[in-house]
């Protein structure tokens, strides 16, 4: 029953989303640090109903409510971040496209550098070896640059 | 030696987790609720159909009660309705509903015409309390505990069959045995 | 009479795929040259019952036979008959059948391919490939069959998904799937490598231009997609890192590094193990891919409806697949050490770091694309992963690849002798950055600090990609199609990286609500709300817009934004008006009636993103004349490389 549920909403946001029926948000702020603000925001949070939406993008009137809430929020004053953390008490982490850092989601932000780390090692060991076993190596090879 | 069975040693774990996940799957798109063990969400909102009245969570504190978010132009939540009535003879745990962005006159129709599983409505015209309850799509429904904690949220339509699994084993005996 | 008549092709293709499997493996395992010699026919023989398979199926949209089920779910008789046939492939089902079918005709040009290569090599190559086939014909006829019947009939189908019903997305499935499923054949030359337990230059030599052109074919599959969803989907995005999308991409970054180390492996017989295991890594991404999309197990936009039983006969599959392959490599790799050795500037040393950074890239996307199943499967939480982290850390691996593309394309094999080209690569550099910051501070007039960077790489490949070629033909030297396929490739993703850096830097975009008469001003253009009148297509009704766009001042074209209501499914599309007007992107939407006779209406205006598309597909192009190179096409001699290098396993009859 609740796969249902869950499958007829997915299958609604699909239509929703894939049919192209996004939201266009003219929203104005009365300043344009706050108008880049409120874009940067909404273009960050997921809309909760049609998740492969921001709720910018999002048509249905839940992404609509959440946007007026952020519109309140900036003109009342909060920081970017007390928007970020509302939404989070309410939807949980999910609600954010990017990933907070933290310590569940530390590994997914490092692992990008560590990799680098392993390949730059990676790299070094071979490159040495090669270049130990040149010096002995009289072989002609066409080392033209013209062959590939 | 080592090197070489790292491909096959990582495809490993990856395999278990998407075996994990295909299990888990049914539940994709269903959101944990962060609100699970805290206090419920404070609201004030008119009653449905009289607008004398206001409900607000106050008034809902030192009882179990069951939150259920509806509204007319919900198509699962006409599927719940029965459901709902049903769960209201039981009468172990008052429903309560919180009409959320519908308009009156369409509310009160639909219950004067399906029946009324409910002990009091809240109208919530404008979504901020669902906001508040991280409400992403009707219907959905939550279970507060006398101390006004959240204990569980179901979402999508009610049935017997998920009060009786889901909710009932979530109550203290007593109130559960009451029928 | 047809659904059925394609229904026993297709049990007919799976038990000759299974014959093409087992006398693959079996025959030359056995040293049996009779069932060695049987894998030819039996790769006729399935390709002949999946094309009478898929003939069927569209035979039977094309009549509008809603008695079968996919049909009557997928087709409509309003549908235009292009459209008919390209039903065939819009769900599920069907498009599994055109995936089987295509790995058909790969099989076929194998089959031919391979004829003048050593038979039993050539049977364990075609074995392997049946392996796949007889997975997929399994599972399709197991859980996912589009001939099962509709019982009663339906009146009419459901009609075909009006987001489907677009020429560019009619036919990126089949070009897509092209490259996807062409990736099996170099994961079956390398399994057949393995299986023999051998693996030399003449090896890669053959499998070289399999690799590149399914590479090309993805490569044009991916570019098709993105193009669609940005005239398509209404909000100028071309890239979402969705996980759907990153299911192309990792292959395709993979199938780069393998072409790249295919080269090395031919020219000096090093790099072994790594070829290897990117033609491996290459084609289970992609089956990855067919997973993630089929199983359920992620939600997206791309997904086909899900269901857990498929789910967990794709991951058996995948399992048998690519977890023998793996442990064939784990068995087979440690002997396929060779002692050649190259400097530290050499063009096999660049080619190392363009293997570890393209694999690091397509680690960083697995990384985010697993990460909600990964968090998840170990109780860590609900995680979401989207633009904001891959766009950074993508960056990350990709930026030091860039640079280093123009140094190791001067590089010799062997001995690299930069000091030699020092001078071509300084000047380029200059030139190169000179025309970047004028394209970003001169063109643009502002930009973040990475644009003027990445214009500089972008056109310092172009740059360097010209030097060899022009250098030949000023010396009258050969030009083989490999090297002007390379430089060709290259110039292609020159482009590319401008072409995004402008996009990503420089793209103007409002959300304006507008009534009749009133105008909104983006960048250099104003846009005049004329007003709306409604409209009506073959089956569909909806409402146009007028907006006259002018420039400076000076009228330069109207355009016709439309939203349309597809009368069976109900669904409302948006059919955005998008112009070229000086290389830019004008792009205009319609959003809501607001009351009051105004409408939200969306412009952007998108510099240069058309040479997106164009870069991808010229690298296409380059890819496709290096695979059609001259030695590839000659019969193949005895090995003539100096360097027999020692790769040896066992001998022929041990497999």
């Amino acid at each position: 029953m609740m796969r249902r549920v869950v499958i007829h909403t997915v299958l609604v946001c699909l239509l929703v989303a894939s049919a192209s029926t996004y939201a266009v948000d003219p929203t104005e702020m009365p300043t344009p640090e706050l108008q880049r603000r409120y874009l940067g925001l909404t273009h960050e949070l997921r809309c909760m109903q049609c998740q492969n939406e921001a709720i910018s993008d999002s048509p249905v009137s839940l992404a609509a409510d959440l946007r007026r809430q952020v519109r309140e929020m900036l003109l009342a004053g909060k920081s970017d971040d007390d928007v970020r953390n509302y939404m989070v008490a309410r939807y949980g982490d999910f609600i954010l496209f990017r990933p907070r850092v933290a310590a569940s989601t530390i590994w997914l932000w490092a692992a990008p550098g560590v990799l680098l780390l392993i390949g730059a090692a990676v790299a070094v060991r071979i490159t040495k070896q090669r270049a130990a076993l040149v010096a002995q190596d009289n072989e002609p090879v066409d080392e033209d640059i013209r062959s590939s | 030696m080592n090197r070489f069975i790292l491909p096959l040693g990582i495809f490993a774990l990856l395999a278990i987790v998407l075996a994990i996940g295909i299990k888990r799957s049914p539940e994709k798109g269903i959101i944990p609720s962060p609100l699970i063990g805290k206090a419920a969400p404070q609201f004030t909102l008119p009653v449905l159909a009289d607008s004398s009245r206001t409900l607000s969570s106050a008034d809902l504190k030192g009882r179990w009660y069951v939150f259920n978010v509806w509204g007319t132009w919900c198509y699962e939540c006409r599927a719940e309705h029965e459901a709902l009535l049903e769960i209201q003879k039981l009468a172990q745990v008052p429903i309560i509903g919180l009409d959320w962005k519908d308009e009156e006159p369409d509310a009160v129709r639909w219950l004067a015409e399906l029946g009324n599983p409910y002990e009091v409505v809240a109208a919530d015209r404008e979504g901020r309390t669902a906001i508040d309850w991280g409400v992403y799509g009707a219907p959905e429904t939550f279970l507060v505990d006398p101390q006004g904690v959240v204990v569980y949220k179901y979402v999508g339509a009610m049935t017997l069959e998920a009060w009786q699994t889901r909710f009932v084993p979530r109550l203290p005996p007593r109130r559960a045995a009451k029928s | 009479m047809l659904p059925e008549l394609g229904h026993f092709a297709l049990i007919l293709a799976m038990l000759l795929a299974a014959l093409q499997a087992f006398f693959g493996i079996a025959g030359p395992a056995l040293g049996r040259d009779r069932w060695t010699a049987a894998v030819t026919p039996a790769v006729a023989g399935q390709f002949v019952m999946v094309s009478t398979s898929v003939a069927c199926l569209i035979a039977s949209f094309v009549a509008n036979d809603f008695s079968v089920t996919y049909i009557a779910e997928n087709s409509n008789s309003a549908l235009p008959l292009g459209y008919r046939v390209a039903a065939m492939w819009g769900a599920h089902e069907g498009s599994l059948l055109l995936w089987i079918f295509l790995l058909g005709c790969w099989t076929v040009a194998v089959a031919i391919g391979v004829s003048r290569l050593p038979p039993r090599f050539a049977a364990r190559v075609l074995g392997v490939l049946g392996v796949v086939s007889f997975g997929f014909l399994l599972f399709t006829l197991a859980t996912s069959n589009p001939f099962l019947r509709l019982d009663p009939p339906a009146p009419d189908g459901r009609d075909l998904n009006p987001i489907l019903q677009d020429p560019a997305l009619a036919i990126h499935p089949p070009i897509l799937y092209t490259g996807y499923v062409g990736f099996a054949v170099a994961f079956a030359f390398g399994c057949a490598a393995m299986l023999e337990g051998r693996m030399d230059q003449m090896w890669a030599r053959w499998t070289r231009p399999w690799a590149t052109s399914a590479w090309a074919f993805l490569s044009v599959g991916i570019a098709l997609g993105s193009w669609w969803a940005y005239y398509e989907l209404g909000w100028g995005g071309y890239w979402f890192w969705d996980p759907v999308e990153n299911a192309s991409f990792m292959p395709w970054l993979m199938g780069t590094a393998l072409i790249h180390s295919l080269a090395v492996t031919e020219k000096r017989g090093l790099f072994k193990s790594w070829t290897l295991l990117l033609a491996v890594l290459a084609f289970s991404l992609s089956l990855l891919g067919t997973f993630l999309v089929r199983s359920g197990v992620l939600v997206s936009v791309h997904s086909f409806a899900a269901d857990p039983t498929r789910g967990i006969f794709i991951l058996v599959f995948l399992i048998v697949m690519i977890g023998g392959a793996l442990t064939l490599y784990a068995w087979r790799a440690p002997l396929l050490k060779s002692q050649a050795g190259f400097d530290l500037l050499s063009r096999e040393s660049f080619l190392l770091f363009n293997n570890i950074l393209l694999v690091i890239g397509a680690a960083t996307v697995f990384a985010g694309t697993m990460a909600p199943l990964i968090s998840d499967a170990l109780n860590l939480g609900t995680l979401s992963v989207g633009t904001p982290y891959f766009n950074p850390t993508f960056m990350l691996s990709m930026l030091p690849l860039l640079a280093l593309l123009s140094l190791g394309i001067r590089a010799n094999w062997k001995r690299g002798r930069l000091g030699a080209a020092q001078r071509t690569i300084l000047t380029t550099l200059v030139i190169a950055a000179i025309a970047g910051v004028i394209l970003v501070y001169g063109v643009y007039s502002h930009g973040k600090v990475l644009s003027p960077v990445a214009a500089t790489l972008g056109a310092w490949i172009i740059l360097s990609s010209l030097v060899d070629p022009i250098d030949r033909i000023r010396r009258k030297l050969t030009l083989p199609r490999s090297v002007i396929g390379m430089s060709v490739a290259h110039i292609g993703l020159g482009i590319f990286v401008i072409s995004v850096t402008t996009v990503e830097s420089f793209t103007l975009e409002r959300d304006v609500a507008l009534g009749q008469g009133e105008s909104a001003v983006v960048g250099n253009y104003e846009f005049r709300f004329q007003g709306i009148k409604p409209i009506e297509g073959p089956n569909y009704n909806g409402v146009e817009g007028t907006v006259v766009v002018t420039r400076h001042g000076v009228p330069t074209s109207v355009a016709y934004p439309q939203k349309r209501q597809y009368w069976v499914q109900r669904q409302v599309t948006t059919e955005a008006s998008i112009q070229m007007h000086h290389g830019s992107n004008v792009f205009v939407a319609l959003g809501d009636e607001l009351g009051a006779g105004k409408w939200s209406v969306r412009f952007q205006i998108r510099p240069l993103v058309n040479f997106l598309w164009l870069g991808a597909f010229i690298m296409a192009v380059g890819g496709a004349i290096a695979a059609t190179d001259r030695r590839y096409r000659v019969a193949p001699q005895a090995v003539t490389a100096p360097v027999a290098t020692p790769g040896v396993a066992a001998g022929e009859g041990a497999g």
